[in-house]
């Protein structure tokens, strides 16, 4: 344990030294961004877009980021089933860690903003562990009001980077 | 308590492990970019001054106008009205020549001349600061300058102008950090950047794919402590602004955030979620010691230390909303001090500990505000929308914040008074982010 934190410090400064300019390179990419949620339902029953139940667990959900309402970390209803298509996946493969990147919308400042995008990604971080998901499959990072999904100060541009992305 | 000491060691034994390998040269690819600065709002109490161009004594001309530098630098502090050229009834390089009777009808309490002379390779600067109202001379000063330090020797000037007429030291010698963003998605790209208190000069001193954030410069103006999110998450780096030389300090599981200096150099506060939710720690930067001062269920982040180094600001939504709350360096309970508007946050210590400057939002947006802290008072200071990461100048006149125009992220800077005010559009991309240095000798 301590040699593997030991192994990926060192990892990581080696790759700043060597990187030219040592600029970084890379990073996790978002994966498909898909703008339309589920359809609506009290339930929380309906697979929307995600996953259906005979498919769960086998095949990663194509929906990889749900959406929130304003300074909310609420999990609204038609996004349960995304969740628990990834649920699912995630308990069927143990072996598969997932990366929940939190996002805020431009409004406000940047540090406050990176603290709202890690409250979202803990209420779904909470979702997955309360479904069975072994917390040592998630990991978070917020990135806050940084690299919106959608440029532009309309409240529908808000809207998409008000986001949790599941990257795996 | 045992498990989180142990944890300590071992976080304490990475970090020194990074910084040995760490402490490698970045290079400092010499990425230039000039700011221009546009003024958006001039003060009427401006004091009217007249600034003839310096007489040159050269072959051709100078590379700069040195005189024209020293009149912008005086009008973008909002304090004055410099006169247009063509205002002025002559065109004297010394007081000697200086008719003051003549003057006097001209609407201007102050005079500045000048003039310039080769010497080799370098020039010999002579200027004079003439009181016309009073019919005095109050200032000159002779000095020695080379083609690269033109601009320097200019914003020099200024200081000495500013302060003979005000009373207030000069802040035109220092410098600005702020990040420049360009591209979207996997485009981005991210530079942090350093550059003369007017834009120009700027020079790249970092770039990334990934997103990069609040730079703050050390009490000595030597080093920048910034966030970058180059490893994947955010982690808190402090770099030599004129070597490059950096290290990497924290890169804790979750948010490692708002990395503010103490006023000694010895400490930095920040925010780190590594315990569940953003709270407040001070590191010692000779220790790497980590003491915790906030802990609350909610999103503590943004500290700023008081000039004195006494007390700490931060910014806290633990009421349901984002205020700003005051406390011991040392720990202990937090006041809250701000009550006006729904939320006020990022907030900054005037140089005299008197007021702090803030973001507010009202029915407008989001602006930069100015609250006095012994009268509870608050005034707004900006009529933009988008305004956020307030940077006070050390001389305490000014306020440089980020702002949106149009679509573009570009720096903007109001006087404390809010009276006057200018902004520094980017030839491209945006620009934000903005750190005022303290000053630099």
């Amino acid at each position: 344990m301590q040699f593997k934190t030991y192994a990926k410090t060192l990892a990581v400064a080696l790759s700043l030294a060597v990187v030219a300019g040592c600029s970084s390179s890379g990073g996790t990419q978002e994966g498909n961004m898909d703008g339309t949620a589920g359809t609506t339902s009290g339930q929380g029953m309906t697979t929307g877009q995600g996953t259906s139940g005979a498919e769960m667990g086998e095949q990663m959900p194509s929906v990889n980021t749900i959406y929130f309402a304003f300074d909310s970390e609420e999990i609204r209803p038609e996004f349960e089933s995304v969740l628990d298509g990834h649920a699912q996946y995630l308990m069927a493969n143990p072996n598969t860690n997932v990366t929940l990147e939190g996002y805020a919308d431009e409004r406000g400042t940047r540090e406050y903003n990176l603290g709202l995008g890690e409250r979202r990604a803990q209420a779904v971080e909470q979702y997955l562990t309360v479904q069975g998901v072994s917390p040592s499959q998630i990991s978070i990072v917020s990135y806050g009001e940084e690299r919106p999904a959608v440029e532009g100060h309309t409240e529908e541009a808000y809207a998409k980077n008000r986001r949790v992305v599941f990257s795996y | 308590m045992k498990r989180w000491l142990f944890q300590g060691w071992k976080t304490l034994a990475a970090g020194w492990l990074v910084s040995l390998i760490a402490w490698i040269c970045i290079a400092t690819t010499a990425q230039a970019q000039d700011l221009t600065i546009e003024i958006t709002r001039g003060s009427d109490q401006a004091i009217p001054i007249a600034v003839v161009p310096f007489e040159f004594s050269g072959q051709g001309g100078l590379p700069q106008d040195v005189a024209q530098i020293v009149s912008d630098d005086l009008e973008h502090s909002g304090q004055f009205s410099p006169l247009s050229r063509s205002a002025l009834i002559s065109l004297p390089s010394s007081s000697q020549d200086v008719f003051y009777d003549d003057w006097k009808r001209v609407d201007a309490r102050y005079l500045v001349v000048g003039k310039v002379e080769p010497q080799g390779d370098q020039y010999r600067i002579q200027y004079e600061l003439m009181d016309i109202a009073g019919s005095k001379r109050m200032l000159g000063e002779t000095l020695t300058s080379s083609d690269g330090n033109l601009r320097a020797s200019a914003h020099y000037i200024s200081d000495q102008i500013f302060e003979a007429i005000t009373g207030i030291r000069g802040a035109f010698s220092t410098r600005i950090a702020y990040v420049a963003a360009s591209g979207t998605g996997d485009n981005a790209r991210y530079a942090l950047y350093v550059a003369d208190a007017d834009g120009h000069n700027g020079q790249q001193i970092l770039s990334s794919d990934d997103p990069i954030l609040s730079p703050a410069w050390s009490p000595d103006g030597q080093k920048l402590a910034y966030v970058s999110f180059e490893s994947g998450n955010s982690a808190i780096y402090v770099q030599n602004a004129a070597t490059g030389e950096r290290l990497r300090l924290t890169s804790f599981p979750g948010i490692n955030g708002a990395p503010a200096w103490s006023p000694d150099g010895r400490k930095l506060a920040m925010s780190l979620s590594k315990d569940g939710q953003p709270e407040i720690y001070v590191m010692d930067l000779a220790s790497r010691q980590l003491t915790r001062l906030t802990n609350n269920r909610a999103i503590e982040t943004e500290p700023a230390w008081s000039p004195d180094g006494q007390s700490l600001i931060f910014t806290s939504d633990r009421s349901g909303a984002p205020q700003i709350y005051r406390m011991s360096a040392g720990g202990g309970q937090a006041e809250r001090i701000t009550f006006t508007g729904s939320y006020n946050s990022n907030g900054r210590f005037s140089p005299d500990g008197k007021a702090v400057f803030m973001v507010t939002r009202d029915d407008s947006g989001y602006h930069v505000a100015k609250q006095d802290l012994d009268t509870g008072r608050v005034t707004v200071l900006t009529d933009t929308q988008w305004d956020e990461s307030p940077s006070v100048a050390p001389n305490g006149t000014m306020v440089i914040f980020a702002t949106q125009q149009g679509s573009q992220g570009v720096l903007g800077a109001v006087s404390s008074d809010g009276r006057a005010s200018f902004r520094l559009p980017s030839p491209q991309g945006d620009v934000r982010e903005p750190a005022w240095s303290p000053f630099l000798d």
